[in-house]
C-alpha cells in the first residue's frame, strides 16, 4: 500500500499529464466531419509513433556486448521510423487529395 | 544546458501534436496540421538523439540509430507513396502495427535489462515492472491485430470464428492478467519465461481479437488499435520519464478512442456490437428469403437513359475503388454534364472501406467537391432523381437496413437509392457485399444490374454516350 502511494506521489506529474491529455484528446477531435476520419485516423497514427524516442533511448544505451538490446533496439527504430515517416505521409498523400478541390 | 533545450524540444514536440491534431480536424487546415505535427516528431526526434543523457551519460551508437532511421525512413517513404488509393486502410493498419511493435520490443529490451540488474543485487521498482507489461501487452496485441486487420483488408485473411471464442478470448486475457500480476508481485524475474509466455499470450489474444470481426468494420477496429498503440507508447513515456512520449501517446489514445465512438456513429452501430456481434455469424434472420429475379440493362440502353435524364445521382461504392475507376467516372460525369444532365455524388458515410474513403478517392480524380453530396442531402435529392448508377456499393443501399429488424446491417442509415426512377446497379457479380447479406434492391421493379469491371463498364458508357 505504501509503495503504490510513493509511486504515486512520485509520480504526480506525469499523472496530471495523463489526465489532462486524455480531455485534450477528446476535446481537440470534438466535432470532426465524417470526410476527414480516415486522416484524421491516420495522423493520429502517425503521431503514436513518438514511441521511436523510447526505440532511440534503448538502441543509445545499449552497451556494445548486449547483443540483444542491440538488434532489438535497431529492430525497435526501423519499425518506429516506418510508423512516423509512413505515416505522415500516408496522409500528407490524403490530404493533398482534399486541396485541390477548391 | 543542453537538458534545457531538450526539454523546451520536448514542449514544442507536444504542442504541435496538439495543434496538429486540432488542424487534422478541419478540412481548410487539415494538411498543414499533419506538417506541423511532423515538424514537431522530427524536432523531438534529433533533439532526443543529441541531447539526451542519462546519469550524465549522452547516447551512443550512433551509426546503429542513424542506419535504422535511414532504413526506416527509405522503407516507409517508398511504401506510403506507392499505395494505391485504394489500399490506404491498409497501409494506415500496417503502420500502426510497427508502432505497436515498436513499443512491445522497447519492453522486452527494458525487461531484460531490468531482469539482469535484479540478479545482480539491485531492488526492483514495481510500478517499472507494471509499466514494462503494460506496453508488452498493449503493444503486441496492437501488432497482432493491425496485422489481421491488414491481411483481411487486402484479402488475404478470411473471416474465422469458433463457438465459444469470446470465453477463450476471456481465458487468454485472465491468464496474461494473472502471470503479469504474479511476475509484478512476486519481483521473481529470474522467471524469464513466464515474461515470454505472457509475450507470447499477447500475440495469440491480437490474432483472435480480430479474426471473427467483419471486414466492414475494419476501419472502427484499426481506429481501436490505433488507439491501444498510442495508450503503449504513452507507458514508454512513463518508463523513460519522457513528457512528449507521455501527451503524444495519450492523446492519440483518447482522441482515437473518440474517433472510433464516432465512426461507430456513423454506422449507428454500438461499438460493443462491432466487437463481439460479428457479421454474418447471426445473419440466418432473413437470408433465406426470396431470391428472386432481377433483370439486366444493356451498355446502350443504360448510355441512352443517363444522357436523356435530366439529373442522375452517381453512388460510388468500394467497386469503383477496386477498379481504379475513379477517373473514368469523373470523364462520365463531365460528358453527362456537356449534355445538360446535371449529376450529383452520393456520398455514404462508410462507403468504401473507410470513412470519407471515397472523398478521397473522388478528389483525386478532381471531381469539383460541391458535387459530393452528403447522406443527409442525397436522401432529399433522390426523389427528384431520374437515375441513379450504384458503382460497387452494396451494403450502404440495402434497404433492408431500414426495413428488416433481422438483418445484420438493421439500423444502419442507408441512401434512399429506391426513391428515384430508375436504379442502375454496376456490380461484378450477384455475390451479396462485404456484410455478406442479400441486398433486396437489386430485384425490385425499379432496378437493372449492369454487370462487369466498374472501369470497364464506365469506359463502355463513355464512348456510348460520345457516339449519341
Amino acid at each position: 500500500m505504501d509503495e503504490t502511494l510513493n509511486w504515486l506521489s512520485q509520480h504526480q506529474q506525469m499523472i496530471y499529464i495523463v489526465i489532462l491529455s486524455v480531455f485534450l484528446g477528446i476535446e481537440v477531435i470534438g466535432r470532426v466531419p465524417s470526410v476527414l476520419h480516415t486522416p484524421l485516423m491516420s495522423g493520429a497514427n502517425a503521431i503514436h509513433g513518438v514511441v521511436i524516442i523510447g526505440a532511440i533511448i534503448v538502441m543509445g544505451k545499449a552497451e556494445s556486448e548486449n547483443l540483444l538490446a542491440l538488434v532489438l533496439g535497431f529492430l525497435a527504430v526501423i519499425l518506429g521510423t516506418l510508423n512516423v515517416v509512413g505515416g505522415f505521409v500516408v496522409t500528407d498523400r490524403m490530404l493533398e487529395m482534399f486541396k485541390k478541390k477548391k | 544546458m543542453e537538458l534545457n533545450i531538450l526539454i523546451i524540444c520536448y514542449l514544442i514536440g507536444s504542442v504541435t501534436f496538439i495543434i496538429g491534431l486540432k488542424m487534422l480536424s478541419h478540412p481548410e487546415s487539415a494538411r498543414n496540421g499533419n506538417l506541423i505535427a511532423a515538424a514537431g516528431m522530427a524536432i523531438s526526434i534529433f533533439a532526443t538523439i543529441f541531447l539526451y543523457e542519462e546519469e550524465g551519460l549522452k547516447l551512443g551508437n550512433y551509426i546503429w540509430i542513424f542506419s535504422a532511421l535511414i532504413i526506416g525512413t527509405i522503407l516507409g517513404t517508398m511504401a506510403a507513396k506507392r499505395v494505391k488509393m485504394t489500399a490506404m486502410p491498409e497501409m494506415v493498419s500496417l503502420f500502426n502495427g510497427m508502432g505497436g511493435a515498436c513499443a512491445a520490443l522497447i519492453s522486452i529490451v527494458e525487461f531484460d535489462h531490468l531482469s539482469h540488474q535484479i540478479q545482480a543485487g539491485a531492488t526492483a521498482d514495481r510500478g517499472i515492472l507494471l509499466i514494462i507489461f503494460a506496453g508488452l501487452i498493449i503493444g503486441t496485441i496492437s501488432f497482432a491485430g493491425s496485422m489481421v486487420a491488414w491481411g483481411k483488408l487486402n484479402g488475404k485473411i478470411k473471416d474465422f470464428s469458433f463457438n465459444g471464442q469470446h470465453i477463450v478470448n476471456l481465458v487468454i486475457f485472465g491468464v496474461i492478467i494473472a502471470l503479469s500480476a504474479y511476475l509484478i508481485i512476486s519481483l521473481d524475474t529470474a522467471a524469464n519465461t513466464l515474461f515470454y509466455v505472457v509475450f507470447a499470450l499477447s500475440v495469440v489474444y491480437g490474432l483472435l481479437f480480430v479474426f471473427p470481426i467483419g471486414g466492414a468494420d475494419m476501419p472502427v477496429v484499426i481506429s481501436l488499435l490505433n488507439s491501444f498503440t498510442g495508450v503503449a507508447a504513452a507507458f514508454g513515456g512513463f518508463l523513460y520519464d519522457n513528457p512528449v512520449m507521455l501527451t503524444g501517446g495519450i492523446l492519440v489514445g483518447s482522441a482515437g478512442t473518440i474517433l472510433t465512438i464516432l465512426m461507430c456513429k456513423a454506422m449507428n452501430r454500438p461499438l460493443s456490437n462491432v466487437l463481439i456481434g460479428s457479421f454474418g455469424g447471426s445473419s440466418a434472420g432473413s437470408s433465406g428469403k426470396e431470391q428472386g429475379a432481377y433483370k439486366e440493362i444493356s451498355i446502350s440502353d443504360s448510355a441512352v437513359v443517363m444522357s436523356y435524364a435530366k439529373r442522375v445521382m452517381i453512388v460510388p461504392g468500394y467497386g469503383l475503388a477496386v477498379a481504379q475507376a475513379q477517373h473514368v467516372c469523373h470523364e462520365l460525369e463531365k460528358l453527362l454534364c456537356d449534355k445538360g444532365v446535371e449529376v450529383n455524388y452520393a456520398i455514404h458515410p462508410v462507403a468504401g472501406r473507410m470513412p470519407g474513403h471515397m472523398n478521397v478517392l473522388l478528389a483525386e480524380a478532381d471531381v469539383d467537391y460541391a458535387k459530393l453530396l452528403e447522406m443527409e442531402q442525397a436522401n432529399e435529392e433522390f426523389p427528384m432523381t431520374d437515375v441513379v448508377l450504384i458503382l460497387g456499393a452494396n451494403d450502404v443501399v440495402n434497404p433492408a437496413a431500414k426495413t428488416d429488424p433481422g438483418s445484420p446491417i438493421y439500423g444502419m442509415p442507408v441512401l434512399d437509392v429506391e426513391l428515384s426512377k430508375l436504379v442502375i446497379i454496376n456490380k461484378r457479380s450477384m455475390n451479396p457485399g462485404y456484410a455478406g447479406i442479400e441486398n433486396e434492391l437489386f430485384f425490385q421493379p425499379k432496378s437493372s444490374m449492369l454487370f462487369g469491371d466498374a472501369k470497364s463498364v464506365l469506359q463502355q458508357l463513355v464512348t456510348e454516350i460520345k457516339t449519341l
